[in-house]
């Protein structure tokens, strides 16, 4: 029985690095719009977000092109986040409905459908241009 | 004293959300000064309809929905529900699948039973190591998310196997997070359990006898603790367990006495996480070589799906208890049924016999021994003329009972 075992491992502490990364920035920036425009004209750097995985599955990619019109990405979408448009042989993907689950890639005949790397989708209106692929 | 004090027991509510709980459950404690009298709770409060969703979409979608009904059991509810669909549809699943599911679940387990020691310590006032637990409790979730994709929802288990196979590249990343967990395994059961304070706040606190914890159903770490020799993992092994020997993890094992307290259960579960990395270590040495899914063309096994009829449950020992899925399939594209109990709902009634007598300030701690997870468990919600009615703790326990008794027939 002791006292106050954590101790040593507190001290120590101190001198680490700290366990999270400081993505955006090491301290947060009074407005992150403000910040982000500043990193484009170059005046202040970006701490990078944490690498993906291997096999990531980010933001949907859609090769309009190949798309037949045959349905099945719609059909196991758990989140009916898959949309036929009616009338033509194309489909649209609501991204802010999107559970990431990659199932409609793994099902897409013409192998159409993708995962991509990009993950940072935050938005403050699930209809915004960012959110919507076809 | 004037006359109004000695009206004792007076009535403290506390709930549905408070900043004492983790979860949102209302209670009502019967005080009697500091002393908790009598105790009754209304789970109810986190009802999203899960099911209802589910038996309108069909098996392969619905295991994606059964990741998300709860954020730290990703893949016992999955693990559940497939094994309920193989065994209507009578789908083989291949044997690697089996021990990439069994390394997934215990990596769970892990990561699981790491968070719940951090919100222990937490509870009793105890930060810095909250903080410290959840920083080492990062490595299992990021091989997790190496494993799977993603560090919570992983989308790896579907009917008929599991969506990824683990590459050699990757048992290194698995070997180096074992290794330094099972480094540090020993620290962390001398910080928790050779701190005084945690020692006098743990002890004796929240005690849930064997008899007790036998009568309540309670399942799980929980029930362990308590000195029942229950998991199923042991008991009615599935997926890779049965070539696996895992026993029950019981205090008496390491203290030599059951106390069936907080403290017990805070034993449990550490010692818990090693042999979890155990496991792992013997199921990555003995994984054979071949397919990891019955079916790989997800329309194939849709079809397959779409004629399964038939019943049938999958359980699975989840990090905090049992974890039961009832399926009911007829022919049609969604089951006809589907119904989960999850662990904590067996547990919630212990509750009860843990807070009597104890006093106020334990409360938080008590509360959160079980480890309990409302999101899981909030599976009704009665809705009548408008009027909100939560099962009371006797129809709960009267339910639970019934389906105890439908288990074992
Ligand atoms: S990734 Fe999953 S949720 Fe997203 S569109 Fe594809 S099937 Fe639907
Ligand atoms: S599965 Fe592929 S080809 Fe068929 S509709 Fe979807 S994207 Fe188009």
């Amino acid at each position: 029985m002791k006292f106050l075992p954590l101790f040593p491992e507190l001290l120590r502490q101190i001198l680490r690095e700290p366990a999270t990364n400081r993505f955006p920035a090491k301290y947060l920036p009074r407005t992150v719009t403000g910040f982000l425009k500043a990193v484009g004209e170059g005046k202040a750097t970006i701490v990078p977000p944490v690498p993906t995985p291997p096999n990531f599955r980010g933001k949907i990619t859609y090769k309009i092109d190949c798309c037949i019109g045959c349905g099945l990405c719609a059909k196991v979408c758990p989140a009916h986040a898959i949309e036929l448009i009616p009338g033509t042989k194309q489909i649209r993907i609501w991204v802010g409905q999107c559970i990431f689950c990659s199932q409609c890639t793994g099902i897409c005949p013409k192998g159409g459908l993708s995962m991509s790397d990009e993950f940072l989708l935050a938005d403050e209106n699930r209809y915004s241009e960012n959110l919507i692929v076809e | 004293m004037s006359d109004e004090s000695k009206k004792a027991p007076y009535i403290v509510p506390i709930g549905p959300n408070h900043p004492a709980l983790k979860e949102p459950v209302m209670f009502t404690f019967e005080m009697e000064g500091e002393m908790v009298r009598d105790v009754d709770f209304a789970p109810g409060q986190a009802h999203r309809g899960i099911e209802w969703m589910g038996m309108r979409r069909n098996p392969v979608q619905i295991v994606h929905l059964t990741d998300r009904i709860c954020g730290i059991c990703g893949v016992s509810h999955t693990f559940a529900f497939a094994r309920a669909v193989e065994q209507i549809a009578g789908i083989e699943v291949p044997e690697r699948a089996d021990y990439i599911r069994t390394i997934i679940a215990e990596f769970e387990r892990i990561q699981s039973h790491l968070l719940w020691a951090g919100v222990a310590a937490h509870e009793l006032g105890f930060d810095s190591l909250l903080h410290l637990t959840w920083r080492v409790r990062e490595q299992s979730m990021d091989v997790i998310e190496n494993l799977t994709g993603n560090r919570v929802n992983y989308g790896i288990v579907q009917v008929g196997g599991v969506r990824r196979d683990i590459v050699p590249e990757q048992h290194q990343v698995i070997e180096d997070c074992l290794t330094t967990y099972e480094g540090l395994l020993g620290k962390l059961l001398n910080l928790f359990l050779d701190d005084k304070t945690i020692t006098m706040r743990c002890r004796d606190c929240g005690v849930l006898s064997k008899k007790e914890a036998l009568e309540l159903c309670t399942v799980g770490p929980t029930a362990r603790a308590s000195g029942v020799n229950v998991d199923l993992r042991q008991d009615y092994p599935y997926a890779a367990y049965g070539d696996l020997d895992v026993k029950a993890i019981l205090p008496d094992q390491h203290l030599g006495e059951t106390h069936g307290d907080v403290y017990d259960r805070i034993v449990v579960r550490l010692l818990e996480v090693g042999q979890s990395c155990g496991i792992i270590r013997q199921c990555l040495s003995e994984m054979p070589p071949g397919p990891v899914t019955a079916e790989e063309k997800l329309a194939k096994l849709l079809a397959v799906c779409k004629k399964a009829t038939g019943e049938a449950i999958g359980r699975v020992e989840a990090p905090r208890g049992e974890c039961f899925h009832y399926v009911r399939m007829d022919g049609k594209e969604a089951p006809h049924t589907w119904k989960v109990k999850a662990s904590s709902y067996s547990n919630l009634m212990s509750w009860i016999p843990m807070l009597r007598g104890e006093q106020i300030a334990d409360i938080p701690i008590i509360v959160a021994s079980i480890d309990p997870c409302l999101s899981c468990t909030d599976r009704v919600a009665v809705i009548r003329r408008g009027e909100k009615s939560i099962l009371t703790k006797e129809d709960l326990h009267r339910l639970s009972v019934g389906k105890t008794r439908r288990l074992q027939r």
